[in-house]
């Protein structure tokens, strides 16, 4: 996967799950405060990932810090970058 | 010792398979409709006879916001739609629900079947954990009803959740009925809701108390008291009633649309699964002094009738005993099926709206009385005439029943 196709499929998986307007969905919004997300929608966000990229991220502790949408696609690119998935 | 205070209805919320609404289930059961249809999805179940069933259609959950909505299975959207439709009517909004003077009380027959099914299928093909979403338990939890339409509208005081099967929505309304006379509660949210699942019906048809001969007619079946009943047939639903202390709604000018004056609620340990007609006579016989009125002054009484053989049979042989031949008595579920736990509060409020306009629905599908059927005095069309009260039954699997009497406002 290229990191546009990482980017889009995490936008849209998102976009899904959580009913997330797309314009909204800048790099720089908060998931927070500018998404709306809470504790309970992290829970799941990390399941939506774990499936759209067939990866187990459960247990890292890197998404904890997460706050940003940049943030998800920074994690999710260097995890599979990791592993060898990036093009 | 305190003192108990009248309650009254100021609001009424439905959504069944007519569709949103109490207007909607007004009309279709003023025009004699049949919500039964057939249901394609039964006929993928193994053993299952039954392929009928009466859903609600034209719902859309996004209403709903999503954070309110994720926790919700099918039967808390109707249950949350419905309770707003109640409060609206009744004039309430964000100040009385937050002010821990309102509760709710609203059951269902079980949590979300689907729901469960969803998970369990998904688990079965690795016993792994890690696909299960946050929101599963609120789905499938016995209060889910009542906690999601507690979130969803800002309700800060008492929460109930009534799970008697089929008495589950009757149940709600006496026992918001006594937290209000309690003076626990001014407001109470009640009723019922249940989503439609394959496994209802077969929980009905592995008992032979299911309809299954009519599946190429759907629209003849059920047939409360008829002496060609097969069975019930499954539907879904919410019904809601907003009860309040009679001098708040004097207080707000609030319109009352009736008051509840009786509820009984008794168990009949004969048989777990068999209607018992003792049993049922002694939770009408409880009602009736409850609401402190005599048999004569009942002018209908809203059966629970779901067109099983024995249950019919049992229900007329009490309401005989009670009420002789000269109280009309009609069942709703001929046009809505068995809405199971929402059946209470939905054909409950049907009744109060058939007190106002002094006009009463016949039983659908009672072409022939079952001679064994025949000791009440059936509603056989359309009727205008003076009511003034009206008993309502509901009895359930477990052995749970329950009745009770609501009065126009005023009376006398």
């Amino acid at each position: 996967m290229t990191e546009q196709q990482i980017v889009d499929l995490i936008d849209s998986s998102l976009a899904e799950e959580f009913e997330l307007d797309r314009a909204a969905m800048q790099p720089e919004a908060n998931i927070y405060e500018d998404l709306g997300l809470d504790s309970l929608d992290m829970v799941d966000m990390v399941i939506v990932l774990e499936g759209a990229f067939k990866f187990k991220i459960r247990e890292e502790d890197a998404i904890r810090e997460i706050r940003t949408l940049g943030d998800i696609h920074r994690f999710v690119t260097g995890k599979l970058q990791g592993a060898g998935a990036l093009d | 010792m305190r003192t108990l205070r009248r309650v009254v209805i100021t609001g009424l919320g439905a959504v069944s398979p007519f569709g949103r609404g109490v207007t909607a289930l007004m009309e279709g059961l003023w025009a004699g409709r049949s919500a039964v249809c057939q249901v394609a999805e039964l006929e993928r179940i193994g053993g299952l006879r039954s392929r009928v069933a009466a859903l609600v259609r034209d719902v859309d959950p996004k209403e709903i916001p999503r954070k309110d909505r994720r926790s919700m299975s099918a039967m808390s959207i109707y249950a949350t739609l419905a309770s707003r439709e109640a409060l609206a009517g009744a004039g309430l909004g964000a100040t009385e629900l937050g002010s821990g003077r309102l509760g709710v009380v609203i059951g269902s027959t079980v949590g979300s079947t689907r729901a469960t099914e969803d998970f369990f299928r998904d688990f079965f093909t690795d016993s792994s954990l890690e696909r299960m979403k946050s929101t599963l338990f609120f789905q499938i939890m016995n209060h889910s009803c009542a906690a999601n339409v507690t979130q969803a509208l800002g309700i800060t005081g008492r929460l109930l959740a009534p799970s008697a099967a089929c008495s589950s929505g009757c149940q709600a309304v006496g026992y918001g009925f006594e937290q209000v006379a309690m003076g626990r509660q001014d407001f109470m949210l009640c009723g019922g809701a249940d989503e439609f699942h394959p496994l209802t019906a077969a929980t009905f048809d592995v008992m032979t108390a299911a309809s299954i001969g009519f599946n190429d007619a759907p629209q003849l079946t059920p047939r409360p008291f008829d002496r060609r009943r097969d069975g019930v047939v499954c539907g879904e639903g919410a019904g809601i009633l907003l009860l309040e202390a009679l001098d708040s709604a004097l207080t707000r000018g609030a319109a009352i649309l009736g008051e509840v004056v009786g509820f009984a609620t008794v168990s009949d340990p004969s048989n777990i699964a068999n209607p018992n007609a003792a049993a049922m006579e002694r939770c009408m016989r409880e009602t009736l002094a409850d609401a402190e009125l005599a048999p004569e002054e009942i002018d209908y009484i809203n059966a629970h009738a779901t067109a099983t053989t024995q249950g019919d049979v049992a229900e007329a042989e009490a309401i005989a005993a009670i009420f002789g031949d000269q109280v009309p008595v009609s069942s709703l579920k001929g046009h809505l099926g068995h809405t199971m736990a929402a059946s209470g509060a939905l054909e409950l409020l049907a009744g109060i709206e058939m007190l106002r306009r002094q006009r009463l629905v016949p039983t659908r599908n009672l072409d022939e009385i079952d001679p064994a059927c025949a000791g009440i005095r059936h509603v056989r069309g359309v009727e205008e005439r003076p009511l003034r009260a009206l008993l309502k039954n509901n009895f359930a699997l477990g052995g749970v029943n329950s009745s009770l009497v609501v009065r126009r406002y005023p009376h006398d």
